[in-house]
């Protein structure tokens, strides 16, 4: 064969060319700009003209950051060290510091508490986050809502402590009783519960001051701290009702679904500021003559009540995607209703309704801001109030309304992106 | 043959209302019913307690008295004569207004950057992504603040004023100032009901060609043009027009009446102009999400598949991609119309008289009246949403996927 080849064909290579580099046009930076910056002359057009937003955006905004003034008693001062050049005047932030994060009216001898209370939070919340954080740290988890109410709120350590019996009692109430039905275990835990607090109500009035912190009013809570703090307990209060609105709303028995249908669509019809305008006149009219809650508590429960109406739905999302045959599966197995719903349905479900509450939260947490509207001084509140009506920072607008978008959206953007990390990490459907 | 024998008959007893599945739904529905009876019951009874105590009682007389306050921007005739209830429909109709303007332009923005976050352009693109999420992740409420400030930035009104302004109008029609934006208004003289009512005819007889256009294309196949679209629409207003003495006016911003403010024109104040710019490019970071979200959920097989038929780019657009698209965008976008009426009631922060400022806020203060208030105040928006929820609902169930 290869002699007739050879006798045919004048030339045959015997070996491959040297491979050739790519023109110079297509590589390196070159042939990114032409793709992704110049690929046509539309494309040009927006480039270039994204080019000059930019430039003009930064060449007014980095001087401002670059040359802020950060020591200054007051805005007069600031415009004469700056004699007319652009600069913010970020000795705001400096003189104002811890009234931007506590508030105006928290004693500042009792600043450290505030700060142990967020790092507590920080650990408590690790092992609910993440997977890979030892199991151990769930008893933080469980004491973090006694000792946080301890530290923020002060008084003596008794009342948290009693509260934090008569829970255990009731869960060990509940694990005794659980086995023979669900029902049976709640109740149980719930009149264990009870029967401590009321013994536990004997005991402090004896000991008003034993290990007592100073005692500190709700109105004196304030700053971005009160945003962190509403944010986080109404989310964590809102899951459960949540999850009993939707499971409500999904149910069978007509009365009970109709009750749900009828608060989830109130409270999701109505903007918050109205709820938070019945927390601050009106709700006081419907509780008991004489009660007196006080503000935070009143505005806790009308923002929970909301975020739970949005919760349910997201939850409902989650239990409508959820296919039949896993209903049928459950059914099929003998699980009473409570065993299908905590074994079965609700672990799937919540799964898929993550990315949504995740959202919900941001958006709640955003929502915080409005408690500044019926005049509490959150750090919105602080901002219009104390600080842009002082004579010495009136007219500092940038710098603070920068300053507490910056502390927004760094926490906002953390909590999504952490969504987006577990759904990833949740996402079993492609093995 | 049948070996199945009847169940046993047992007499009914109380503990089956627990155990037998049959009757426990009942039971719980009765127990929930009793709780949510007693809790309103215990709700209403402090309630007519306190009222008691208080020395106050229920009623809505309160509208019918005079409001003795301001709304500098109305848009129906008010003066602070006028009673709590004109007031509050005044706020209603603000509230309205900022919405509806406020829909129209997130609607745009979200759609262009949503659209322009998927170019192929990687500066646009990542420009697109920081302005999505430094708006998602900010409280609207200190957009609203911050835009409020912007817009307090504007100039006096005096620089347009006199015969040699340091500044001319902008395109010779709008002056732009820290009190707002003056534009020219429209004059409606006798006889422009007619130029209506034409320009109404216009759009139906446009709409009507339209229709004999694709039924000639589709009976015949023979595609006729598109231009007389114009002459039907355009023609008869303006022939109208003419004819009746062009009855239509504009009313010019005058520079020159007086040397403390611009007179005439239409005057959008800077609480709208703020509250609007802020809803908007807020509520529109959070359409260019759910526009990129609608866009990728078509799958690439439908565009190569429309491809390998011979559609050219634009029907592949048009007739494939965009209906399959706006399944996905729209029920989401309706909700967000429906954040845009609930956020206008930030409008307080601005100072913009919509209804939750003038009913929820100063004739709350002024009459003391909060229940009543506070109640028509929620039921409006309830109405708002319910009807906007309506709309949605038969959306939905017009473009659901017909499957077996």
């Amino acid at each position: 064969m290869s002699d007739t080849h050879a006798q045919t064909v004048a030339y045959v290579r015997e070996s491959f060319l040297e491979q050739a580099p790519p023109p110079e046009r297509e590589t390196g930076p070159i042939r990114w700009l032409r793709v992704n910056l110049f690929s046509n002359w539309f494309y040009a057009i927006l480039t270039l003209l994204s080019i000059y937003v930019v430039y003009t955006l930064l060449s007014d905004f980095l001087p401002w950051l670059f040359n802020g003034v950060w020591n200054a008693s007051d805005i007069r001062e600031c415009r004469e060290i700056l004699q007319g050049a652009t600069g913010g005047c970020f000795a705001v932030l400096a003189e104002r510091w811890n009234q931007l994060l506590f508030g105006f009216s928290f004693p500042s001898d009792q600043y450290w508490r505030i700060v142990v209370a967020f790092l507590l939070f920080c650990i408590a919340a690790a092992p609910v986050l993440f997977a890979a954080v030892p199991r151990v740290l769930f008893v933080v988890t469980g004491l973090f809502p006694f000792v946080a109410y301890y530290l923020i709120w002060g008084g003596t350590i008794l009342t948290p402590l009693a509260v934090l019996v008569g829970v255990v009692a009731g869960y060990f109430a509940y694990r005794r009783l659980v086995d023979q039905s669900f029902a049976m275990g709640l109740l149980g835990g719930v009149v264990a519960g009870l029967i401590v607090w009321w013994l536990a109500a004997f005991v402090p009035q004896d000991q008003p001051s034993f290990l007592a912190l100073r005692p500190i009013p709700s109105r004196d809570l304030g700053g971005f701290a009160l945003n962190l703090m509403l944010g986080v307990i109404c989310v964590s209060l809102s899951l459960p009702f949540g999850i009993l609105l939707a499971l409500g709303r999904q149910s069978r028995l007509p009365i009970i679904k109709w009750i749900c249908v009828v608060f989830i669509e109130f409270v999701r019809g109505v903007p918050l500021i109205t709820l938070l305008f019945v927390a601050n006149v009106v709700l006081a009219y419907f509780l008991p003559p004489g009660s007196n809650f006080d503000l935070i508590l009143r505005v806790i429960i009308m923002i929970t009540m909301f975020a739970s109406a949005y919760i349910a739905e997201v939850i409902r999302g989650g239990l409508a995607a959820l296919p039949r045959g896993q209903y049928e599966a459950a059914d099929s197995l003998g699980l009473d209703y409570t065993q299908a719903m905590r074994l079965i349905i609700l672990p799937q479900a919540l799964k898929i309704s993550i990315p949504g509450i995740v959202n919900v939260a941001v958006g709640l947490f955003k929502d915080t801001t409005l408690v500044s509207i019926i005049s509490m001084f959150d750090l919105v509140g602080m901002i219009r109030g104390p600080i842009l009506a002082s004579t010495e920072w009136n007219g500092v607008y940038w710098e603070l309304y920068g300053f507490a978008a910056l502390l927004f959206f760094i926490v906002c953007y953390a909590i999504s992106q952490y969504s987006q990390w577990l759904e990833r990490q949740l996402n079993t459907e492609h093995r | 043959m049948s070996t199945i024998s009847e169940p046993p008959r047992t007499t009914f007893h109380p503990a089956m209302l627990i155990n037998d599945t049959r009757y426990r739904g009942l039971t719980f529905q009765f127990v929930a019913l009793v709780l949510i009876i007693v809790f309103m019951a215990f709700l209403g009874m402090n309630l007519v307690n306190n009222l008691a105590l208080a020395g106050l009682n229920i009623s809505f007389d309160f509208l019918g008295e005079p409001a003795n306050y301001d709304i500098n921007q109305a848009l129906i005739p008010y003066s602070s004569r006028s009673t709590h209830l004109r007031a509050a429909i005044v706020g209603l109709l603000n509230t309205l207004l900022v919405a509806f303007m406020a829909c129209i332009t997130a609607t745009i923005i979200g759609v262009f950057a949503g659209v322009l976050r998927l170019s192929k352009n990687w500066l646009v693109r990542k420009l697109m992504s920081v302005y999505v999420e430094a708006f998602r992740n900010v409280p609207v409420l200190i957009w609203i603040l911050m835009i409020g400030t912007i817009v307090q930035q504007g100039p006096s009104p005096r620089v347009y004023l006199g015969e040699d302004p340091e500044r001319g109008l902008f395109l010779g029609l709008f002056a732009f100032t820290n009190r707002g934006i003056t534009a020219p208004a429209p004059v409606f003289g006798p006889g422009s009901l007619w130029v209506v009512l034409a320009l109404v005819t216009g759009i139906v007889g446009a709409i009507l060609w339209r229709r004999h256009v694709r039924k000639t294309l589709y009976a015949s196949g023979r595609l006729l043009p598109n231009w007389p679209i114009f002459l039907i629409l355009l023609l008869p207003p303006v022939i109208v027009f003419l004819l009746l003495g062009r009855p239509i006016g504009v009313d010019m911003p005058d520079v020159l009446a007086n040397r403390f403010n611009i007179q005439g024109g239409i005057e959008l104040q800077r609480p709208l102009i703020a509250l609007w710019l802020a809803l908007s490019v807020y509520t529109g970071a959070f359409i260019a999400e759910n526009v990129r979200a609608g866009i990728l959920s078509v799958s690439r097989g439908q565009t190569e598949a429309a491809a390998s038929l011979g559609f050219r780019p634009n029907r592949i657009m048009n007739l494939v991609i965009l209906p399959q698209a706006l399944r996905v965008i729209i029920p989401p976008l309706i909700s967000q119309y429906l954040n845009i009426t609930k956020n206008s009631s930030l409008a307080i922060a601005v100072g913009y008289a919509d209804i939750t400022a003038t009913l929820g806020g100063i004739t709350l203060n002024q009459t003391g009246r909060a229940i009543e208030s506070i109640l028509l105040l929620m039921l409006f928006y309830l109405v708002v949403s319910l009807l906007i929820s309506a709309v949605m609902n038969i959306y939905n169930s017009s473009v659901a996927l017909k499957e077996r």
